[in-house]
């Protein structure tokens, strides 16, 4: 079923009774092509991009739990392409191209609002840092502007510019950064990836791998056996386990990151802002609730919730930034749990057994990237190469010593 | 989460410093053969278990003594603490 105005209007006049399951609830078949492991943002993203793109056939993703109840569910929802180095940028930057077109690709509202998303300035150390990284953003064919203190005051006057710690003296800016109705993402890759034959298995754990003579046959799951050709694994916090199948250590860390809805406000904050020196961000969704969010909480952990300190630290952040936010009630605060790498950056590579890839380290970026996370994952799976946008995503990067750091921290994960 | 400190007490784990897997105390012997290959592995490879997992916390704000704390990555629960300084000597290390 196609969407369109016409279609709503039609529904409306007969009851709503035309609307159908979005997508089918297929059991497994004993073999695939291409077996997916992860049906988050990422897994159905390759799904769709393999079948519409790459045009492959006989697909499944395999989902332990429901389609998108992991990250893709519970980040801030923000979309942007601001980074600095060689390796990053051109692959955001082909993602946010791919959010900008992605509903009428997908035929499904995903509300990309490309509203703009403000990196703050608070030393003329940290200017001519946003400067070359604006530059670089330029030169990769994104878009960047400087914006002085009167025009960020301009935007948004209520913001804290005299702070004693961190005054504010102006901000990078992305127009065309934003945020996207996440759940939406992750319901409008499937229906595309279910419309062209992929099988989504939901309630289907991956609990082992076969592999002989270094080749994977396919995976053991708790819904049986299901050989495959190929097997992606996009599984974001739970890489290290799933990995662990094959018998290989990841160069990551598992560790949990909070964020947080405030009680819904009238309109306040028509952009995203972000304040990187207090480790606090913040939009507001369109039901009228602050979305924010700020550091992880720095330990390993699987848990998927977190602890009071770092609640506190975002708290404080927030109340830095815009005293007026202290009005305001908390609504809800959760946590996910983000495959921190090495370096701070993805890898999107072949493993050394034949026939296995993964796609993961995505640390607390992954969302932004999950269209052309979907795409490069899926050229290299169906052509063996990686993708002109994705080279620099290699296992082997960190012993060949071309990490990708954008923090420059070193292979400490809960810094990065 | 409070961190029972094996001389201190319990102490709220705002105090400490997280390093990562304990695994990091075992420093290859850079004169060994294929040193470089382990050193590879010890740097940048982690098992990143979900259950048990030892890791190290350093008590900055306190006696800025390092701890091996064995806790459940599912459920935060702390299990045993030990000093680092004692763990190594157990495994023959002079300090």
């Amino acid at each position: 079923m196609r969407y369109s105005g016409f279609r709503v209007i039609a529904e409306a006049l007969t009851g709503h009774k035309g609307w159908k399951p979005v997508w089918r609830d297929p059991a497994p078949q004993a073999e695939y092509d291409y077996v997916i492991v992860g049906g988050g943002g990422h897994g159905l993203a390759t799904a769709y991009y393999l079948a519409k793109e790459f045009k492959q056939s006989r697909i499944a993703v395999l989902e332990k739990g429901y389609l998108g109840g992991g990250n893709v569910g519970r980040n801030t929802t923000i979309i942007r392409s601001n980074y600095l180095l060689d390796g990053n940028e051109p692959f955001y930057e082909f993602s946010l191209k791919l959010w900008e077109g992605l509903e009428q690709d997908f035929n499904y509202n995903a509300m990309v609002s490309q509203r703009g998303i403000l990196n703050l300035i608070h030393t003329d150390g940290q200017r001519d840092a946003f400067t070359r990284r604006g530059n670089g953003m330029i030169l990769n064919g994104a878009d960047a502007e400087l914006l002085n203190r009167d025009q960020v005051r301009g935007m948004y006057p209520f913001l804290n510019f005299d702070n004693a710690r961190f005054p504010i003296k102006g901000a990078l800016m992305q127009r065309r950064g934003g945020t996207v109705r996440h759940d939406a993402v992750a319901w409008g890759y499937a229906r595309g990836a279910d419309s062209r034959g992929v099988d989504l298995i939901q309630n289907c754990e991956v609990t082992g791998m076969r592999i002989e003579d270094n080749r994977i046959l396919g995976v053991e799951t708790s819904r049986g056996f299901i050989g495959a050709k190929k097997v992606g694994v996009a599984v974001a916090g739970s890489s290290s386990r799933v990995m662990a199948h094959a018998g290989m250590r990841l160069p990551m860390e598992s560790h949990v990151l909070q964020a947080f809805v405030s009680e819904g406000l009238k309109p306040l904050i028509d952009g995203v802002i972000t304040f990187g020196a207090g480790h606090f961000y913040v939009s507001q969704s369109d039901k009228g609730g602050l979305v924010f969010g700020g550091d992880i909480d720095g330990y390993n952990s699987y848990a998927q919730r977190g602890n009071l300190p770092v609640i506190e630290d975002v708290a404080e952040g927030g109340m830095a930034l815009m005293p007026m936010i202290g009005r305001a009630r908390l609504l809800r605060a959760w946590g996910g749990i983000m495959d921190m790498s090495m370096d701070g950056s993805p890898i999107i590579d072949k493993t050394h057994i034949d026939g296995l890839y993964f796609n993961g380290g995505w640390c607390y970026g992954g969302f932004k990237a999950t269209p052309a996370s979907g795409w490069c994952y899926a050229h290299l799976l169906a052509r063996d190469e990686p993708h002109p946008a994705a080279t620099a995503y290699r296992f082997d990067r960190f012993e060949k010593g071309l990490m990708i750091d954008e923090k420059g921290q070193g292979a400490q994960p809960n810094l990065h | 989460m409070i961190i029972n400190h094996p001389i201190l007490g319990p102490r709220d784990a705002q105090e400490f410093v997280y390093l990562g897997d304990a695994a990091l105390i075992h420093r290859p012997n850079g004169m060994a053969e294929g040193a470089m290959q382990l050193f590879i592995d010890h740097t940048y490879l982690r098992d990143n278990p979900a259950g048990l997992h030892r890791e190290l916390w350093y008590h900055e704000q306190g006696d800025r003594s390092w701890l091996v704390v064995t806790r459940d990555t599912v459920t935060h629960e702390i299990a045993s603490v030990e000093l680092a300084r004692d763990v190594a000597r157990k495994e023959g290390r002079s300090k």
